[in-house]
C-alpha cells in the first residue's frame, strides 16, 4: 500500500490532490457528482469583504490548451459566505476547508482573513496578491515584496491558522516576494495564479474578453508554473502549494517533484469535472509503477544534472 | 448533470452552415427544453454549449451552426465516432408557465431547443404558434418538422422564403397568451417590449457550464446569475436591456 498522505502547515491531507479557488466553487457543484472528501481539500471561491458583482461578459475566451479568464472577483461577500455558503458545505464537505480572500486595501484583506479565521471550516486562509483582473488592489499588492510583505504581515497579525500568500507569476523576481512574505511571517505560499493574457476578435477588432485582458490558465501554462514553483521553493524554507495547468497525477507527481508540498488543480476542473478524482484515483496507481511508496518524500526531489 | 460519452448516428448538413447530428447515449439528464449540453471538441480546450432540439432516455439531437473551429470540427464528424458530453445543464423552459396559446419566437441557431419545447406544448393540450426568422432563405431549416407541430410563420431578411422582414414584424395577436424565445440578443430585446409574460433563452460564452467557474454571469433585476445555472432560460421580466 502507497501513502498519498501529505501535511501542509500542519494540518494533514489524504492525499495532496485540492480544488483550486475559482475553479471549483464553494464545491456544491462537484459534490453533486461525486463525493469531494475523496480530495486533500479545496479552495473555495475567493472573498472579498463587500459582495461583488464581478466584470461584463463575456468573462472567458478560448485560447490553445488553456482558456483566459476575466471573473474579476464575482462573490457574495464574506458575511454572506460565513451565514449561507459555509453552513451548506458542512453538508457535503467534512475536511479543513481553504478559504481564498482578497482585498482592494490592507483593511478589507485584514477584515476578511479576520473573519474567516474564526470559522471551524477552515483550515487555511490563501490570501490572493495575484488576481489580474481587477484594476485595483488584486495583483497590485503581490508585484511589490514590500507590499506583499506588508499584507502579509497585517493578516498573520489577526490570523491563528496558518496564512498562505498566493502569488502572481506576473512579476520580474518571484523569488523576491516569495521570500519578502516568508520574512513577514508567511506560513505558506500558493503559485500560480494566472498569466495576464489577451485575444482579439477579428469580426469585431475587439478583444474577446469585455475586461480586454485575462488571466491565461490551462494545460499551456503548466510547465511555466513548474518552473516559478521550483524557483521559488528553492528561495524560501516555508510549504509551497503548486498550482498551474495540471492535468493528471503524473502532473501532481511533477509539482511535487519541483517542489510543492499539495498540488491544487484549476481549469481541467471545467472541461472534466471529474478531473480531481481521477487524479486521486491515478495517484497510487502512478505511484506504484514508479515505485514511490511515501508521497510527501517527492517535495523537492527532482534531481540535478551534474555541474548543474 | 451527467458526463457519458455519446456515438454518432448521424451528422448531417440541413442549411446553410447549419448541421444535425443525431447521437446515440444515455441522455437521462435531459429534463427539459431548453436545458443544453457542452461537447468536448477535439481541437480546443473548453467544450462548446448547444441546447437540443429533442432528445429521448437513449438518444438526443443537436442541430448546431458551424461558426468557428469548434463547431466545425463538430460538422466533420461522423456515423460511428464517439463524443464527451455533459448533459442535463441549467434551467429550461417551463412549459406549464404558458397559458392556452403560447407564441414561440425563434431567430436562427436559436430555434433548436423550441422544437422540443412545442413538443411538449402540444402534448399538454396547448395551442402554440411559431415566429422563426432567419437572414436568407438559404438558412432556413426545420420548417417543414415545426410545421407538422404547430402554424408557423417564416421571416427571412432577404425575403427568399417567407415572409420579407424579421420575426419582431410579427404583428402581435390578442389571443397570444405567452411568450417563449430564444435567438440573438437583438432580437430578444425587441420582443421584451411584448406586452406578454415570458420566458427568454440567452447565449453566453461560458467554460465549464455547471456552475462553478462564474464565467458566464450577467446582471438579473435579482442580482448576478449564472448564465449556466439559473439561466439559460430567464423569466422575460427578470432581464436587464
Amino acid at each position: 500500500m502507497v501513502d498519498t498522505a501529505v501535511t501542509l502547515c500542519g494540518i494533514r491531507l489524504d492525499n495532496p490532490v485540492m480544488g483550486a479557488s475559482g475553479c471549483f466553487g464553494y464545491g456544491a457543484e462537484m459534490a453533486k457528482l461525486y463525493d469531494i472528501n475523496r480530495l486533500g481539500s479545496f479552495s473555495f471561491k475567493g472573498t472579498t469583504l463587500h459582495p461583488r458583482a464581478g466584470n461584463p461578459v463575456p468573462r472567458v475566451a478560448e485560447t490553445a490548451c488553456g482558456m483566459l479568464n476575466a471573473v474579476g472577483l464575482q462573490n457574495p461577500g464574506v458575511h454572506a459566505v460565513i451565514a449561507e455558503e459555509l453552513p451548506r458545505m458542512k453538508t457535503y464537505f467534512h475536511k479543513p476547508v481553504m478559504a481564498n480572500v482578497s482585498g482592494f486595501s490592507l483593511e478589507e484583506y485584514v477584515e476578511t482573513c479576520r473573519l474567516l479565521d474564526g470559522e471551524e471550516q477552515v483550515g487555511w486562509l490563501e490570501v490572493n496578491v495575484s488576481c489580474p483582473n481587477v484594476e485595483l488592489g488584486g495583483m497590485s499588492f503581490g508585484t511589490e515584496p514590500a507590499l506583499a510583505a506588508r499584507v502579509t504581515r497585517a493578516v498573520k497579525a489577526v490570523c491563528r491558522k496558518p496564512v498562505l500568500i498566493k502569488l502572481s507569476p506576473n512579476v520580474t523576481d518571484i523569488a523576491a516576494i516569495a521570500r519578502a512574505c516568508e520574512d513577514a511571517g508567511a506560513d505558506g505560499l500558493s503559485l500560480v495564479n494566472t498569466f495576464v493574457g489577451l485575444r482579439v476578435d477579428l469580426g469585431t477588432r475587439r478583444p474577446v474578453l469585455a475586461n480586454t485582458t485575462g488571466g491565461l490558465s490551462g494545460p499551456a501554462i503548466f510547465p511555466l508554473a513548474l518552473h516559478l514553483v521550483n524557483k521559488v521553493y528553492n528561495a524560501v524554507r516555508i510549504p509551497v502549494v503548486g498550482m498551474g495547468g495540471v492535468q493528471s497525477a503524473r502532473d501532481v507527481l511533477e509539482m511535487m517533484l519541483a517542489g510543492a508540498t499539495a498540488v491544487q488543480v484549476g481549469a481541467a476542473n471545467l472541461v472534466e469535472p471529474y478531473a480531481c478524482l481521477r487524479m486521486v484515483e491515478e495517484l497510487p496507481r502512478e505511484m506504484e509503477r514508479l515505485g514511490i511508496e511515501r508521497l510527501r518524500d517527492m517535495t523537492g526531489g527532482m534531481k540535478r544534472w551534474e555541474g548543474k | 448533470m451527467r458526463q457519458g460519452l455519446f456515438t454518432v448516428l448521424s451528422n448531417r448538413p440541413l442549411a446553410r452552415a447549419v448541421h444535425e447530428m443525431r447521437l446515440a447515449g444515455d441522455a437521462s439528464a435531459m429534463a427539459a427544453a431548453g436545458q443544453f449540453v457542452n461537447v468536448k471538441v477535439g481541437n480546443a480546450y473548453l467544450r462548446r454549449p448547444l441546447s437540443p432540439a429533442d432528445w429521448d432516455e437513449g438518444w438526443l439531437t443537436l442541430v448546431y451552426k458551424a461558426v468557428g473551429p469548434g463547431t466545425a470540427w463538430l460538422a466533420e464528424r461522423a456515423q460511428g465516432e464517439t463524443l464527451d458530453l455533459l448533459t442535463g445543464l441549467g434551467r429550461g423552459f417551463d412549459p406549464g408557465a404558458a397559458g392556452e396559446r403560447p407564441l414561440l419566437v425563434g431567430g436562427g441557431a436559436g430555434l433548436p431547443p423550441l422544437f422540443r419545447l412545442a413538443r411538449e406544448l402540444v402534448a399538454l393540450g396547448k395551442k402554440p404558434r411559431l415566429v422563426m426568422g432567419f437572414a436568407s432563405g438559404e438558412d432556413v431549416f426545420y420548417e417543414k418538422a415545426f410545421k407538422a407541430l404547430l402554424p408557423v410563420t417564416v421571416y427571412t431578411e432577404d425575403g427568399r422564403a417567407g415572409t420579407r422582414g424579421r420575426v419582431t414584424d410579427d404583428p402581435p395577436r390578442a389571443e397570444d397568451t405567452f411568450l417563449y424565445a430564444c435567438g440573438p440578443l437583438p432580437m430578444l430585446r425587441a420582443l421584451s417590449a411584448l406586452p406578454l409574460p415570458g420566458q427568454m433563452s440567452l447565449e453566453e460564452r461560458m467554460a465549464c457550464g455547471f456552475g462553478a467557474c462564474m464565467g458566464c454571469t450577467i446582471m438579473t433585476r435579482s442580482g448576478p446569475r449564472r448564465v449556466c445555472a439559473e439561466g439559460p432560460v430567464f423569466p422575460k421580466e427578470e432581464l436587464l436591456w
